[in-house]
């Protein structure tokens, strides 16, 4: 198999305006982080808010300007899923317009193209046809993560980058979209990064894991090898608060 | 939609008939008599009665009131006291002088206010932008009819690119016309203007801050792009109706721009015949003022709704 994604090496810094002071400051948020993905892998990374699971993200799709260290993607348009499905559509756009985005902007294809591509894409998330004219608010909190999924699959990616995808969705809906998540990897062939503090779902969908905290990468490895014998100190923590390390010890 | 429609007409028509009412109320209770300013202090009382019985000013009020609303629906808006003639002739060859002035301003206005808007907040706290929002703050603290002297004084006294008080017809001479009509409607739309960028730029920003940005740029979207495509038409919104209660406010601030630079619109005619007690034009004036702010709001309320999907929903 060959690698997808490889990182080495990276560092990455925000501008932060001080309260009080005129110029802005050079913060880093990622120290030295390492890793590689293989494709069709699915890779987790856990760790509380704010530690950089987001900008790790960012970073690899050059949203972050600031950085140093080694990103090197095989795929050409890595593409992201966005945590908040009711942010981060725009509200003014027809769901069928927001779906031809990518084709218009990167591929360039006509409008009638682009109109056939969206409305395959729909199908291929479980949604009709329909929708394409229907506007952000007209859809539910499930349909609306739907319509990201596809908006991030119109290009065919290789890589998919899944930010915390489900953690706004109620848990009976998080079960159908994780599920369609899995089909559309398997039908595509996409590696995907997960991220997510939820360390159960992490179990279930991941091969490997990554536990990250205060912009370092604490530990990687295999799923199991992670759960069941964490190494480092902060890992334990993460998995006996959820409820998992304990049960493990007792068996 | 229908029903809405409906309501927003039935509102529109009781509230033109509100204003009416009380335009009327208030000429019964101030001081001031119609027939005396017609015929001058020294008029004697019998002529005084005779010429109060002319005008019709010795029915009872509400006969008044309702003579008059009747004749207004049907478009009669009777006959001026000092001029003799009928009101809306007197008001159709005015209103055009206002229309075009406010309508000027108006233009001036946008054409100026998007673009700095959109300027000032892709560069946000840059040299040009501080320099622009200090500007702002000054324009906006002036109020018009200063401005207005301000430009009398500077572009029609010192520069001599107009004639202050020469005003010529559209009918005359179409292009001197709006060249002199392009000096109040500047001192008009300069305060609109700044307040207009501070609005535009701060939604903007606002909207700039938003997921479905970020979303946008993943999506493949330049600066520009996410600029014009997506943020730009949510942006606006808010704007829209600040633009329609704006160029309502411009038809009153017309009033006072046509006294500073002579311009005789309805705003002139308002004021003279306010003070020769012309109360059939005055009346006719209001409720025609009434009427233009009702229906700019109702159009603001559907371009809303047609901008903001959010809205429309909401019927």
């Amino acid at each position: 198999m060959s690698v997808i994604l490889e990182v080495s090496g990276l560092n990455a810094f925000y501008k932060v305006r001080q309260p009080g002071k005129g110029k802005k400051q050079r913060r880093q948020v990622l120290y030295d982080i390492s890793f590689q993905m293989e494709e069709g892998e699915i890779l987790g990374l856990v760790g509380e808010s704010g530690c950089g699971k987001s900008t790790l993200a960012r970073t690899i799709l050059s949203m972050v300007p600031d950085y140093q260290g080694k990103i090197e993607c095989a795929d050409e348009h890595p593409q992201m899923i966005f945590q908040d499905p009711y942010g981060s559509l725009n509200p003014s756009m027809k769901i069928g317009t927001i779906l031809q985005e990518p084709l218009r902007n990167i591929l360039k294809l006509p409008l009638e193209e682009r109109q056939i591509r969206a409305a395959e894409m729909l199908k291929k998330v479980g949604l009709e046809e329909k929708y394409a004219a229907h506007y952000p608010s007209q859809l539910s909190g499930g349909q609306r993560q739907r319509v990201c999924i596809a908006a991030s699959l119109m290009l065919h990616p290789g890589l998919l980058i899944a930010d915390e995808p489900v953690s706004a969705l109620d848990v009976t809906i998080q079960a159908q979209v994780l599920r369609l998540l899995l089909e559309l990897k398997r039908e595509m062939g996409l590696s995907i990064l997960f991220i997510s503090h939820d360390l159960r779902v992490v179990y279930q969908l991941c091969d490997h894991v990554m536990i990250m905290k205060d912009g370092r990468i604490v530990e990687q490895g295999e799923t199991d090898e992670v759960y069941f014998s964490p190494r480092h100190e902060y890992t334990r923590r993460l998995l006996s608060a959820a409820g998992i390390l304990e049960t493990n010890e007792e068996d | 939609m229908k029903k809405y429609a409906l309501t927003k007409l039935i509102g529109m028509f009781f509230t033109i008939n509100c204003v009416a009412f009380l335009v009327f109320l208030s000429f019964a209770v101030i001081p001031g008599d119609p027939a005396l300013a017609k015929l001058g202090a020294q008029a004697t009382p019998e002529r005084l009665a005779a010429m109060r019985a002319q005008m019709g000013l010795d029915r009872p009020f509400w006969e008044r009131f309702f003579s008059w609303l009747l004749c207004a629906i049907r478009g009669d808006f009777g006959t001026s006291y000092s001029y003799g003639t009928s009101v809306s002739a007197i008001i159709a060859e005015k209103l055009p002088v206002t229309l075009l002035l406010t309508g000027m301003s108006f233009i001036i206005m946008v054409t100026c206010s998007i673009p700095i808007s959109i300027y000032t907040a892709k560069h946000e706290g840059g040299r040009i932008d501080r320099i622009i929002l200090i500007v702002n703050q000054v324009i906006m603290a002036v109020p018009p009819f200063f401005a207005g002297i301000l430009i009398t004084y500077l572009f029609g006294l010192i520069l001599h690119w107009f004639q202050p008080g020469a005003y010529v017809s559209f009918g005359q001479d179409p292009l001197k016309c709006l060249v002199y009509l392009l000096f109040p409607a500047v001192a008009i739309a300069l305060p609109k203007t700044a307040m207009t960028v501070k609005l535009l730029r701060s939604s903007l920003l606002d909207e700039a801050k938003k997921d479905y940005v970020r979303t946008a740029y993943s999506k493949g979207n330049r600066t520009n792009g996410v600029l014009y495509r997506h943020v730009l038409k949510n942006a606006i919104i808010p704007v829209i109706t600040f633009l329609g209660m704006t160029l309502t406010d411009m038809i009153a601030g017309s009033v006072i721009m046509e006294q500073v630079f002579s311009v005789p619109g309805i705003g002139r005619i308002l004021i003279s015949s306010i003070s020769s007690r012309d109360y059939p034009v005055v009346e006719a004036v209001i409720v025609l003022m009434t009427f233009i702010v009702v229906t700019v709001n109702l159009l603001c309320d559907v371009i809303c709704r047609i901008v903001d999907p959010r809205i429309r929903r909401e019927v």
